[in-house]
């Protein structure tokens, strides 16, 4: 597939082709398809979905349903009832931590979160941990980046209750082994939440053959709209669930006392549901499965090693997490030595290159890997091997900027 | 001052050679100042004798801006009274908000560089730790 004509599908990578985009973790850019579908949405079948009985009401229902039941094929999930809309990730751990952990975790039971956590799938659970009395146990990952067996099998026992971990880590880049956090959790009896914000964009997710209990992920990041977000729970567990929020929309029936829950998944989706974000996603989901997961493998693969080559050049960059450029997906987190990663982001903002600099909403992993913050270029299927370039030209000039001799 | 102009020329001086980093004897007042959001952290140190600054010095690390900004702050401060140094951190706050006049920046000689800041508001923060720190050290005696 021709790399050009794929860009032109994105109006502002099209518009701007001096701007080097390499922020993708935080929030990939949208094809026009997506823009469309949303406008769309609003100029042709807008009104309240799930509650009008006129034709635009019913139309905008449909697209809404159309969404979910589309995600729930796109990651495997046995049926749309078990995906929740949300507006991202960080909604759909706070809703399981709510929800389920308050209210089945016991003084002395233990959560398993990692050390590569993004913040969202931290604070969750020290505030369930702190209401309930339950203990957060940390995994650490080895040199590479790794978590390894030992280290599931020592942290994972039978005080275990929830285990949560991001299914790719938005700072090292690395694919986390799920499956084996999940089998060791189900042997214990506990339940596992995936945080697969970082791993939705990239790869096919099948939330079945994981066998996973909460599977998280945010829409933005894989070419859908901002605000939009979903949550996969498993059947036995949905059943039992509270409602997270209330009010209206996720009722059967209210009376001055009480009220009882509208039929899955409606029941936690409080208040008007963000149906044109909706509509976006779906059609975001359509984007990937034209483009297809092989093929945006092979581009981030072929990106990724060819910024990792160019860089370990550049003797006073250090780059953290794997040295297989195909661990990455497309992540490469690095510091500069004397410069400060703030200094190395805003002076690549001169150049036109967008890339993050900070503690990535990973404070912990920061400190155990011993760094106030770093630097991290992420790419996707669209950048191009000039990019690359382009961005490596104007890092190898930055130290000179900063007062180091030429 | 585009932004590259203002590292050769002012920044990159004071962040590689400050003057003033490094620990002091027996300091009147130590704050910490951190963004948490960037990693900037110093720690701050001033002497004060008959409510004049005698002495100020800064440990810590961060980005260029905001370790130059601290660097060059002390030199603005020293010798001066509390109410006198409070009075330029106003100013310096002003300038970065785009409110300073032209006499406002020559007191601030040196740091006025950093006026350009006012148009990078991701890097804000930067600039104005030191002086933030200085006028909550300042606050509490
Ligand atoms: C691994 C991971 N988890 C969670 C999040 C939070 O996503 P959101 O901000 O969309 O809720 C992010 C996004 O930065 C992430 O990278």
């Amino acid at each position: 597939m021709d790399i050009e004509r794929i860009r032109q599908d994105f109006p502002i990578l099209y518009n701007n082709p001096n701007i080097v985009y390499f922020d993708n973790a935080a929030t990939s850019q949208r094809p026009k398809q997506v823009i469309a579908a949303i406008a769309d949405f609003y100029e042709t079948a807008n009104a309240n979905p799930l509650r009008g009985l006129y034709d635009w009401s019913m139309d905008a229902t449909a697209r809404y349903e159309n969404a979910r039941a589309h995600l729930a094929r796109f990651i495997g999930a046995p049926s749309p009832e078990q995906i929740i809309f949300t507006r991202n990730t960080t909604e759909s751990i706070n809703l399981v931590a709510y929800s389920y952990a308050l209210e089945n975790l016991e003084e002395g039971d233990e959560i398993v979160i990692s050390v590569m956590e993004h913040h969202s799938n931290i604070l969750p659970w020290q505030m369930a941990a702190k209401k309930t009395g339950a203990k957060l146990v940390w995994m650490e990952p080895d040199g590479e980046g790794v978590i390894t067996d030992s280290e599931i099998e020592a942290k994972i026992g039978p005080r275990t209750k929830i285990a949560a971990i991001g299914h790719v880590s938005n700072v090292m880049g690395v694919t986390n082994p799920v499956e084996k956090v999940i089998n060791r959790a189900h042997k214990m009896g506990a339940v596992v939440l995936i945080d697969g914000a970082q791993a939705a964009p990239h790869m096919k997710i099948d939330v079945k053959e994981l066998d996973a209990d909460f599977y998280a992920l945010s829409g933005h990041k894989m070419l859908g709209p901002m605000g939009i977000g979903a949550l996969y729970v498993k059947r036995e567990i949905i059943e039992k669930l509270s409602p997270f929020l209330t009010g209206g929309e996720m009722i059967e029936y209210v009376t001055r006392e009480s009220a009882t829950w509208a039929e899955l998944p409606h029941r936690f989706e409080a208040g008007t549901v963000n149906a044109a974000g909706a509509a976006g996603l779906d059609a975001a989901v359509t984007y990937l499965e034209n483009l297809g997961f092989d093929f945006i493998r092979e581009r981030e693969e072929i990106l990724t090693a060819r910024l990792m080559e160019k860089i370990s050049e550049l003797p006073y960059i250090r780059v953290y997490g794997s040295k297989d450029p195909k661990k990455h997906c497309g992540i490469v987190t690095f510091t500069m030595d004397g410069v400060h990663p703030h200094d190395v982001s805003s002076v690549l903002n001169e150049d036109h290159v967008c890339v993050r600099a900070g503690h990535h909403c990973a404070q912990p992993l920061m400190q155990y890997l011993g760094v106030g913050s770093t630097a991290r270029a992420s790419l996707y299927f669209y950048n191009t091997e000039d990019e690359v370039d382009r961005f490596i030209d104007r890092l190898s000039a930055i130290r000179e900027v900063m007062g180091y001799g030429a | 001052m585009e932004l590259k102009q203002l590292y050769r020329e002012i920044v990159n001086e004071h962040n590689l050679h400050p003057s003033h980093k490094g620990t002091m004897q027996d300091p009147t007042l130590v704050l910490r100042g951190v963004n948490p959001s960037c990693g900037d952290d110093i720690n701050l140190q001033l002497k004060i004798e008959n409510d004049v600054i005698t002495d100020a010095m800064f440990e810590g690390s961060g980005c260029a801006i905001s370790q130059a900004s601290v660097d060059m702050m002390i030199d603005d401060i020293l010798g001066k009274s509390r109410d006198e140094a409070l009075d330029l951190a106003g100013k310096f706050m002003g300038m970065i908000r785009g409110t300073a006049t032209e006499d406002d920046l020559e007191e601030l000689d040196e740091a006025a560089a950093l006026s350009d800041v006012s148009h990078m508001p991701a890097r804000v923060k930067c600039a104005v730790l030191g002086w933030h720190t200085m006028e909550q050290a300042l606050a509490e005696v």
